[in-house]
């Protein structure tokens, strides 16, 4: 049997002179991102926003999106947005957070289930009052620095500082342009999106890490090669791996997106975005070419080792036997 | 790398079956798991956005709980400074703390004194010893009793514990399986109750105090009279439930409160045939109703449910079976929840809800249906492109993948874990990271070969390689996780946790399944060149 064969044996693709072009690519998108966001915003969900959201269905055709919209209307409950989801009778309503407090916010699933009648099927009322979405939203602004923090401090441990400060700057970078793309599509921000945001800061190192994992073996292992050279042969002999690996998640997030259903679509989407668009093109045209400009080089590598040899703390290393 | 001792292959089948087996119960009927051990009966719990039901975030509320202290301290300091005779003007509450001002100044060190009584020491867990929870000062003739925030806080988690007892008597009374009644944080109560069709029901019986009182109506004056200021000292206008509300003045005193009832029950009148709640007083509160009731035969009374008068009869004659019954208009489930109210006794506090999330069984069957079909086709294709790709070792990896997921779910049933729907995308994405483990050590199996190795050099060289790096990229991501649980809620929570255990069956699989199966492969097939 032939086997599928999508990178072919030793490329040598020159991925760091791209740098030219991929840095001013990358900062280009960045700003765009930064203005999205500050002049179109986040749009942001019930979870950080509070109010309330109703998935409603009605059976066999009974939708009528202009009745339901003048029977909303009359209940004067402010912002209220109201979206056909799905082909089979479902509304989306959202209703914006009502003044006066917590218990202003409960009575307004009442007045709605009173504006719409009878045989109407409730499949999901959301109803998020104003101090729990203060928190979720500080909460989540929290975690994600904690984990971009706690990130920082396990790579420094593990790697050299200059990989650890390679490897933030991509993430932040992945966190940006995906922001911007919610930001850009309007896509709901809540906290699935946060999980997102999370398990694509993950994805983004995992694979950056595969490629500064095989730089740090290359620098033992070559102590006289330039270090432009050195980078683009880590990441071609890695590149077979990042392809295919970039294939199969893009199956799974696929069929997310296509199956998983409404409830996580957003999440998908996000995923799909940051995880297949940015996630491995930052690893192979941010973070790497970013080590030359941060002073990893194979002189300095030899000259730590020289002085760990010295002193008698030499790590035990992975060489070839 | 490639060499297993047969003990240690034993041991990592034996292991790696007894975790995938685990799942196994969450498979079973209700009644085949019934009549499992006990040491088996653990399963995975299906998240309320897959089986349908309500999440509700109830609060305590801090000023409330400040506000009923305030009123006790000034109570208890008109207590105790009349018991000590001793003469006082202007005791009330004053912001966030109750002033009184000592007639005379000779009275005030005694007064001080007296007053120190009331506050008391903090108990329980979160007390520094020796703090109180009241700060007694004194500036000039005027006293100042001012709960202290500590002490504030320390009723409020006390009140947190009663409410959970009242909550969880009024919700066991809906008849619904398996509530969960949780604290969450300091103040907080988080209620889950699955499969509930409709919430309101659920937060009308939670959002209630549920204090009633029977008390005097005030007739000396009409209602509208007192409410232009006039109001006798002692009473107060409240108002009924009716459409257009109906004031009514009342006094402030208390003749049997809802602490003195045994027993409500629902119940119909016998004349009008209209929904009433019957209910029982205690001997203390018999014996009180029943003098109150002889006193004041003619006078109307009250019975006043969270400051609404939910009626008013006149007394025709002494009650003295200590019994009676409560009509107001009532359909008969307000008559029945009413009646589960105040068996379940009154809350120490209001609660507010600030979170709810209800999620009707449709869409939860719809999100387990689409969640289901996309691990299928997600899966189904990931599997298709590693033999596409790799062959044979395209096949190992799909069986150390597949066995990955089973144990997935076993430690999730060990755990008694709740699956979300995010719960499964994230046990989608652990297939993509389970691949990306083995694709790891494939092309590098791959590339030890292009090196020159021979093939059995070249797998093992592969294999010890590849695993520091898997270790690597994967403990990173561990810690996104890892976070992820620490900060989530709910949804967030149940992705975190199926991500985190997937990426610790991914590192577990990769170092010994897949290299146990390379391992028997390679001795069975003493292969010459490495057929990736």
């Amino acid at each position: 049997m032939r086997l599928l064969r999508i990178v072919p044996d030793d490329t040598t693709f020159d991925f760091i002179r791209f740098r030219r072009i991929s840095f001013p690519i990358s900062a280009l998108l960045s700003i765009v991102a930064l203005v999205a966001f500050f002049t179109m915003g986040l749009n942001f969900g019930i979870d950080f926003k509070g109010g309330t959201l109703l998935e409603v269905r009605y059976a066999n055709n009974t939708l009528n999106i202009a009745d339901v919209r003048s029977r909303l209307e009359t209940l004067d409950l402010g912002e209220v947005q109201i979206q056909e989801i799905g082909g089979d009778g479902e509304v989306l309503i959202r209703v914006a957070q009502q003044p006066g407090g917590e218990q202003a916010q409960q009575v307004v699933v009442g007045k709605v289930r009173a504006a719409l009648g009878e045989g109407v099927e409730y499949r999901r009322i959301e109803v998020v009052g104003p101090r729990v979405s203060q928190e979720l939203l500080s909460y989540g602004i929290v975690g994600l620095m904690m984990a971009v923090f706690c990130i920082l401090i396990y790579l420094w441990f593990r790697f050299e500082w200059q990989f650890a400060l390679g490897a933030s700057i991509a993430n932040f970078h992945d966190i940006v342009l995906t922001i911007g793309f919610m930001a850009i599509f309007q896509i709901d921000f809540d906290l699935t999106s946060v999980a997102a945001l999370l398990t694509i800061l993950g994805y983004s190192l995992n694979d950056t890490i595969v490629i500064y994992d095989r730089i740090r073996e290359m620098l033992r292992r070559y102590k006289k090669m330039p270090t432009e050279e050195l980078l683009n042969a880590s990441i071609n002999s890695t590149l077979s791996r990042s392809v295919i690996t970039h294939v199969t998640v893009t199956l799974a997030l696929l069929a997310l997106v296509l199956f998983g259903g409404r409830a996580i679509h957003s999440f998908s989407v996000t995923m799909m975005f940051g995880v297949v668009l940015v996630g491995t093109y930052t690893s192979i045209f941010i973070a790497s070419p970013l080590l030359i400009y941060l002073g990893v080089s194979t002189r300095a590598m030899a000259e730590k080792a020289e002085k760990e040899a010295k002193s008698g703390h030499a790590k035990a290393e992975r060489l070839a036997p | 790398m490639l060499y297993f001792s047969k003990w240690k292959a034993f041991a990592i089948l034996a292991v790696s079956a007894i975790i995938c087996l685990m799942a196994v119960p969450s498979l079973l009927s209700q009644s085949a798991y019934d009549s499992l051990p006990s040491f088996l009966q653990r399963k995975i719990v299906l998240g309320l956005d897959l089986q349908g039901g309500s999440y509700i975030v109830l609060q305590v509320d801090a000023q409330s709980v400040r506000k009923i202290r305030l009123e006790q301290l000034r109570d208890d300091a008109r207590r105790v400074l009349r018991d000590a005779k001793i003469g006082y003007t202007g005791l009330a509450i004053q912001g966030e703390a109750v002033e009184v001002r000592i007639r005379e100044g000779q009275d005030v060190e005694a007064a001080l004194t007296q007053l120190r009584t009331l506050a008391l020491p903090i108990g329980g867990a979160m007390a520094t010893a020796g703090q109180l929870d009241t700060d007694v000062s004194r500036d000039g003739n005027t006293i100042e009793l001012a709960p202290t925030s500590a002490g504030v806080q320390a009723r409020t988690i006390q009140a947190v514990s009663q409410s959970i007892e009242i909550i969880r008597k009024r919700i066991d009374q809906l008849g619904t399986t398996e509530p969960s009644i949780q604290r969450q944080g300091a103040d907080r109560i988080q209620v889950q109750v699955p499969g509930l069709q409709d919430p309101s029901r659920l937060k009308a019986l939670l959002g209630q105090t549920a204090q009633l009182t029977f008390r005097l109506v005030d007739n000396t004056m009409s209602p509208q009279q007192a409410l232009q200021g006039r109001a006798p000292a002692g009473t107060e206008v409240l108002t009924s439930q009716d459409n257009p509300p109906v004031p009514y003045l009342i006094e402030q005193r208390v003749l049997v409160a809802g602490e003195d009832l045994t027993d409500a029950q629902p119940g119909f009148d016998p004349t009008t045939r209209e929904p009433v709640v019957t209910f029982r007083f205690n001997t203390n509160g018999a014996r009180r109703f029943a003098e109150a009731t002889q006193a004041n035969v003619g006078r109307p009374f009250a019975i006043i449910l969270d400051n609404r008068v939910i009626s008013a009869p006149v007394i025709r004659e002494p009650i003295l079976g200590g019994s009676g019954q409560i009509s107001g208009n009532f359909t008969v489930q307000e008559a029945n929840d009413l009646a589960i109210l105040l068996r379940a006794g009154a809350l120490p506090v209001p609660l507010q809800v600030v979170e709810e999330r209800t999620v009707g069984p449709g869409l939860g069957a719809d999100s387990i249906r689409a969640g289901l079909i996309a691990s299928i086709v997600g899966a189904t294709l990931v599997a298709l492109f590693m033999v596409a790709t790799y062959g044979l070792f395209g096949v190992i990896a799909n069986i150390a993948v597949a066995i990955n997921v089973g144990m997935i779910f076993g430690v999730l049933a060990m755990l008694g874990a709740t699956l979300t729907l995010p719960g499964i995308a994230g046990v989608v994405l652990t297939v993509g990271i389970a691949v990306d483990s083995n694709v790891l050590i494939y092309e590098r199996i791959r590339e030890e070969a292009r090196a020159g190795r021979s093939a059995i050099s070249a797998i093992d060289a592969g294999f010890s390689r590849a695993l520091a790096t898997i270790l690597d990229s994967n403990i990173t991501t561990f810690i996104a996780a890892a976070v992820l649980f620490y900060v989530g809620s709910g949804p967030v929570r149940g992705f975190a946790i199926t991500f985190g255990i997937g990426i610790m069956t991914t590192v577990f699989t990769a170092f010994t399944l897949t290299r146990l199966m390379v391992a028997l492969w390679v001795r069975w097939q003493r292969p010459q060149r490495v057929p990736i």
